[in-house]
C-alpha cells in the first residue's frame, strides 16, 4: 500500500521541478478546456493546428535576434491570424485554402530559420515539444496570468459565443458582432498556443486543445459543464502523463498529451458502449 | 399605426447577384404573411434581408422605423438551418433561454420574466417535457419545435421564418398554428417563408415569388392556378378540399 503511495504521489512529494510541471500542467489543462471547448464547437480544429505550427518561425526568429521567445511566438500566431485573414477577403478562396497555404508556408519558414544557424540546434526540440520539466516560476505566472485574461474574456463573451457555436446567423440577428467575437476566439487560441508551448511545446498544445474538451462534448449537456470535464480530464491527464513520464523516462510533453488522446478514446468507447446497451434495453 | 416593415423598389442577393428585386411592401403590426416560391426564388434572401444578415443590392428598406440590423430585440428570426448546432452539447431549454441572452446583456443572470417567457413557449411547442433532454437526442421535428420556442420566448414585434414547419408532424404544426395565432393576436408581425401552399393559405396575406413579386394580398386572391403556374412552373388547384399539382409539362397529375 505504502508502496503504491510512493509510486504515485513519491515524485510530486520529493522533487521541487514535478511540483512546478504538475502546476504548469495543470494551469495549461484549465486554459486548454475553455478555449479548446470553443475550438471544437466552432470547428477551429485546423486553424488552431495551423496556429501551433505558425508559431515555429517566430520562435526561431526570436532565439537567433535574441528576443523574448514568448513574443516571437506571438508574432507568428498574429501573422498566420492576419495572413488567413487577408488572403480570404482578397482572393475570395476558402478559408482552409488560405490556412492551409500559410500553415506549410510558416512551417517551412521555421525550418529554413532552423537549419540555417546552429543556435537552434538545442532549442529546436523544446519549441516542437516543450519542456515540462523545465518549467520555472516565470513560466507559471505567465500561465496564471494568461487563464485569469482568458477566463475574464470568455465570462464577458459567453453569450454572444454559445450563441455563434449554435447558429451564427442567429447570433448575427440579434446583433451581436459575429466577425469580431470569431477573431476573439482565434485570439484566444493563438494566446493558449503562444503560452503554452514552453511548456507542452507547440505541437502537442494541440493534442491539450482537442483531446480533452473532444471528450467533454462526448460527456456534457451544457457548455459549462463540457469546459468543466475538459478540465478534471485535462489535469488527470497530466498528472498521469508526469507520473509515467517519471517512472519511464518518457518525454513528459508526449506523455501527457498521449494520455489526453486515449482519454478521449477512452470516453468515446464508453459512450457508445453505453448507448448501445441503452438501445438493446429499448429494443428488449 | 407604426408600419413594421417598409420596402420600396428592394433588391436582395448575395453579392452583386441579384436573387429577387423590385420589392414594394409594407406590413403594419398584427398580420402574417408567407412568402411563398420554388428554391431560388428570392424567399430565404429577402428573410435575411429584413434580419440584417444581407445588405439591400438596391431600393429602400426600414424595419420597425429603422434599418435592418438596428432593432434586434424586436425581431426573432428563424434559420432554416442549424448546421454549427449539430454536434453543440445544450439541453432545449438552454437553447430557449438563448432568445433573451441580448435582451439581459452580457452578464446579468436571468430575470423570472425571462423564465416565464421560456416555460410559456416551451409549453405552446409542446416541448416542456423535453427542457432537459440534450438537443442532439432530439429528433428532428422535436429540434424544430425547441426552434419554433426559441422564437416565441424572443417576446418580439417581428417574426421571421425561414421553413417553420420544416419536419413537423400534425399536432407539431397545429401548436405550431395556434401559437402563431396568438403572437398575431398580441400584435406581432409574422413572416414567414415557404414553399408550402396549403401552409401558406393560413396566412392572411400572400406573397408569391419567382426572382420578382409575381402576386400580392389575401390568399384566396393570390392562389390561382394561373398566379401558382408563373410561381412554380407549375399548375395548382384545389379539387374536393385537396390541393392538386397539375404538370403540364408532362400531362399528369398528383396530390401535392
Amino acid at each position: 500500500m505504502i508502496a503504491l503511495a510512493d509510486t504515485l504521489f513519491g515524485p510530486f512529494l520529493d522533487n521541487a521541478f514535478m511540483q512546478r510541471a504538475l502546476l504548469a500542467g495543470v494551469l495549461v489543462a484549465v486554459l486548454c478546456a475553455v478555449v479548446g471547448t470553443y475550438v471544437v464547437l466552432r470547428g477551429l480544429a485546423f486553424i488552431g493546428d495551423a496556429l501551433a505550427h505558425g508559431v515555429l518561425p517566430g520562435v526561431a526568429g526570436a532565439v537567433i535576434f535574441g528576443f523574448s521567445t514568448l513574443l516571437g511566438a506571438a508574432i507568428g500566431a498574429g501573422v498566420m491570424i492576419g495572413g488567413v485573414s487577408l488572403v480570404t477577403k482578397r482572393s475570395k478562396l476558402s478559408s482552409d485554402t488560405a490556412i492551409g497555404l500559410l500553415f506549410v508556408g510558416l512551417l517551412a519558414a521555421g525550418v529554413v530559420m532552423v537549419s540555417s544557424t546552429d543556435r537552434l540546434t538545442g532549442d529546436i526540440d523544446a519549441i516542437l515539444f516543450g519542456e515540462f520539466l523545465g518549467v520555472d516560476a516565470t513560466d507559471i505566472r505567465v500561465l496564471a496570468i494568461a487563464l485569469i485574461a482568458v477566463g475574464a474574456i470568455v465570462t464577458w463573451s459567453y453569450r454572444p459565443f454559445a450563441v455563434m457555436c449554435f447558429d451564427t446567423d442567429l447570433a448575427r440577428a440579434m446583433g451581436y458582432r459575429a466577425e469580431v467575437h470569431h477573431r476573439l476566439m482565434l485570439v484566444l487560441v493563438a494566446a493558449t498556443i503562444v503560452v503554452s508551448f514552453q511548456s507542452v511545446g507547440s505541437l502537442l498544445v494541440f493534442g491539450m486543445l482537442l483531446g480533452p474538451a473532444g471528450a467533454g462534448a462526448l460527456i456534457a449537456r451544457r457548455i459549462g459543464v463540457m469546459m468543466l470535464w475538459a478540465a478534471i480530464i485535462g489535469s488527470l491527464s497530466v498528472y498521469v502523463g508526469l507520473l509515467i513520464s517519471y517512472h519511464w523516462d518518457w518525454a513528459a510533453g508526449a506523455s501527457v498529451v498521449v494520455v489526453a488522446v486515449a482519454c478521449f478514446f477512452m470516453v468515446l468507447i464508453v459512450v457508445e458502449v453505453n448507448r448501445s446497451w441503452s438501445l438493446r434495453n429499448v429494443t428488449a | 399605426m407604426k408600419p413594421v416593415i417598409v420596402a420600396r423598389r428592394l433588391s436582395v442577393g448575395y453579392g452583386s447577384r441579384v436573387v429577387l428585386e423590385d420589392v414594394d411592401t409594407y406590413l403594419e403590426p398584427g398580420g402574417s404573411v408567407a412568402l411563398v416560391g420554388s428554391n431560388g426564388s428570392g424567399k430565404s434572401t429577402l428573410l435575411k434581408t429584413f434580419a440584417g444578415l444581407l445588405t439591400p443590392l438596391d431600393g429602400g428598406i426600414e424595419i420597425l422605423g429603422a434599418p435592418p440590423g438596428r432593432s434586434t430585440t424586436d425581431v426573432a428570426y428563424l434559420s432554416q438551418y442549424h448546421r454549427e448546432g449539430l454536434a453543440l452539447p445544450i439541453r432545449a431549454i438552454d437553447v430557449v433561454r438563448m432568445a433573451r441572452f441580448d435582451q439581459r446583456g452580457r452578464l446579468a443572470r436571468r430575470r423570472r420574466e425571462d423564465d416565464e417567457a421560456v416555460a410559456t413557449s416551451m409549453t405552446r411547442m409542446g416541448v416542456d417535457h423535453l427542457a432537459d433532454r440534450a438537443m442532439r437526442d432530439l429528433s428532428g421535428g422535436q429540434q424544430q419545435r425547441v426552434y419554433l420556442a426559441q422564437v416565441l420566448a424572443r417576446r418580439s414585434k417581428l417574426l421571421l421564418l425561414d421553413e417553420p414547419t420544416s419536419g413537423l408532424d400534425a399536432p407539431g404544426r397545429a401548436a405550431y398554428l395556434e401559437a402563431m395565432a396568438a403572437e398575431r393576436e398580441r400584435g406581432a408581425v409574422i413572416v414567414s417563408a415557404t414553399h408550402d401552399v396549403g401552409e401558406a393559405s393560413e396566412c392572411e396575406r400572400v406573397v408569391l415569388l419567382a426572382g420578382r413579386v409575381v402576386a400580392d394580398g389575401p390568399p384566396r386572391v393570390v392562389l390561382t392556378p394561373e398566379n401558382l403556374l408563373a410561381t412554380f412552373g407549375v399548375g395548382l388547384t384545389h379539387v374536393d378540399g385537396r390541393l392538386v399539382v397539375t404538370e403540364h409539362l408532362h400531362g399528369h397529375e398528383h396530390d401535392h
